[in-house]
């Protein structure tokens, strides 16, 4: 179980401070796939940071009685600098895992060969995305955070993402941010929408997107 | 791994990331070129070794008779060992926000992370020189062994406190890094590395030891050739300095990782 517990979230700007997050609540149980829907700067991306430990909320609190990824996100959690190796040794060494075994795994899922040894800042957001999907299916977790990574990329990698974590790993939580409805559509049994700082709670999917675009709608 | 992890298993963890970030920083620092993370000692030798050479070379007035190697080698030494750990925490969070995405990953590991590799480093060229020196006849060995390595831990807690404070504080402004490199500056000839307090007029040796390295400097060198001169420190006034810059440094750190935002 993951309970998130009247959160808030305020960060300070030159134009004072900014409520991002206003008294969220969210339970997630083992094995449910919950997506959060919301616009571009609705405050998702905290959200998910905030329920996996990355970052803490101004007030309330967050219980995790299951192992949570990192988010899976496009950009972050990775060292420029480094290697693709080198950042997978890293995050085994933080995880206590070896990276020996895993190594192959990573060759083989990110397709990155020779390039595996160059820093990521040279990377494309492609070649990014598959390193990043690579090595956090190296860690495994009871739930993981999933934030818009996997709409980077082509259909290839859409394909082995998919394989690697709804099928294989069908049986853990997850929590799948995105402004895409389709994508909350195909893979969440659960789907809330965060807008204007609040988390509206809907009894189904449907309801829940009946609302998205009703308040997309009222914001354009 | 569910439910909140005992205190061994917290420990555990942190030892496992900030052994992780010592490793990353070799790497990122050093890369894995020609002598690689050799330099990490190879570097303040160089400079002690350069200090060591100017000042027999100049014949530098220290006020005593003592052997101008050791006298070189203990107090440049002790300047690297409580310089360059705020010089490494100053600004250290930026490069590495994108690793606090790992939520086992916190500000204070970052900073443990380098003040391990400065203390490391440091140490190592430090032992080095003085086994090497003496080894071809330039210096003595140390009388006492156990009082060296009291007030090196002193020097390096020093150096860890204020390397915390300044660390954090400079994440909330970057006037501390202006400030620094002309503090740091100015702070080592009034350091101890180049004089012997006593060789100071009264009136000056009360202003001197109002610095707490000082007395730091002064207790190695005691510790190293305490039969030739008189030394002038009080350990209890260090420790109280050390304590609060410590509490200092822990408190803003704490501060700092309930704000920080991963990128």
């Amino acid at each position: 179980m993951i309970r998130l517990v009247d959160i808030n979230k305020t960060y300070g700007t030159l134009s004072g401070p900014v409520h991002v997050l206003k008294n969220v609540n969210l339970d997630i149980a083992p094995g449910e796939r919950v997506g959060i829907l919301g616009r571009n700067g609705a405050g998702k991306s905290t959200l998910i940071r905030l329920i996996s430990g990355a970052e803490l909320p101004t007030s309330g609190a967050v219980e995790r009685d299951m192992s949570v990824s990192w988010p899976l996100a496009f950009g972050g959690a990775f060292q420029g600098a480094l290697s693709g190796y080198d950042n997978l040794r890293f995050i085994c060494r933080i995880y206590g895992v070896d990276p020996a075994e895993k190594i192959r795994f990573v060759e083989e899922f990110s397709e990155l060969g020779i390039y595996l040894r160059e820093p990521v800042r040279s990377y494309s957001s492609g070649m990014r995305a598959r390193l990043a999907f690579a090595i956090s299916m190296v860690i495994e977790f009871d739930c993981f955070l999933i934030d818009e990574i996997i709409a980077v990329g082509d259909a290839r990698f859409h394909e082995k993402c998919h394989h690697e974590l709804f099928e294989r790993r069908g049986d853990r939580a997850m929590i799948i941010v995105s402004h895409d409805s389709n994508y909350i559509r195909a893979h969440c049994t659960r789907a809330t929408v965060l807008a204007n700082g609040e988390l509206h709670h809907a009894p189904s999917l449907d309801e829940a997107f009946e609302f998205y675009h009703q308040s997309q709608a009222l914001a354009a | 791994m569910p439910r909140r992890p005992s205190l061994l298993q917290s420990w555990r963890i942190q030892r496992r990331v900030i052994w992780a970030l010592t490793l990353r920083e070799i790497l990122t620092r050093y890369g894995r070129h020609n002598i690689g993370f050799l330099w990490l000692f190879a570097e303040p030798m160089l400079f002690t070794l350069g200090v060591t050479a100017l000042w027999t070379a100049t014949k530098a007035v220290h006020g005593s008779n003592l052997p101008i190697v050791a006298f070189a080698i203990t107090g440049y030494s002790s300047v690297l060992l409580w310089r360059n750990m705020p010089g490494r925490c100053i600004g250290a969070i930026a490069p590495n926000l994108s690793l606090l995405y790992h939520r086992n990953v916190r500000p204070i590991d970052i900073y443990l992370a380098r003040i391990v590799l400065e203390v490391a480093g440091v140490t190592i060229s430090f032992v080095f020189l003085v086994l090497f020196f003496s080894f071809i006849g330039w210096v003595e060995l140390p009388e006492d062994v156990l009082q060296i390595a009291g007030a090196w831990f002193m020097l390096a807690w020093f150096g860890a406190g204020l390397a915390l404070s300044l660390g954090a504080l400079s994440e909330i402004s970057e006037t501390v890094e202006k400030l620094w490199h002309p503090g740091a500056y100015l702070l080592f000839p009034l350091s101890g590395a180049a004089f012997m307090v006593d060789a100071l007029p009264e009136a000056a040796q009360k202003v001197v030891l109002a610095l707490p390295m000082v007395h730091g400097v002064e207790m190695l060198r005691e510790g190293y050739f305490g039969s030739q001169f008189v030394a002038h420190y009080d350990v209890a006034y260090m420790a109280l300095i050390n304590i609060v810059l410590t509490t200092l440094g822990l408190a803003q750190t704490l501060r700092l990782s309930r704000v920080v935002v991963p990128e």
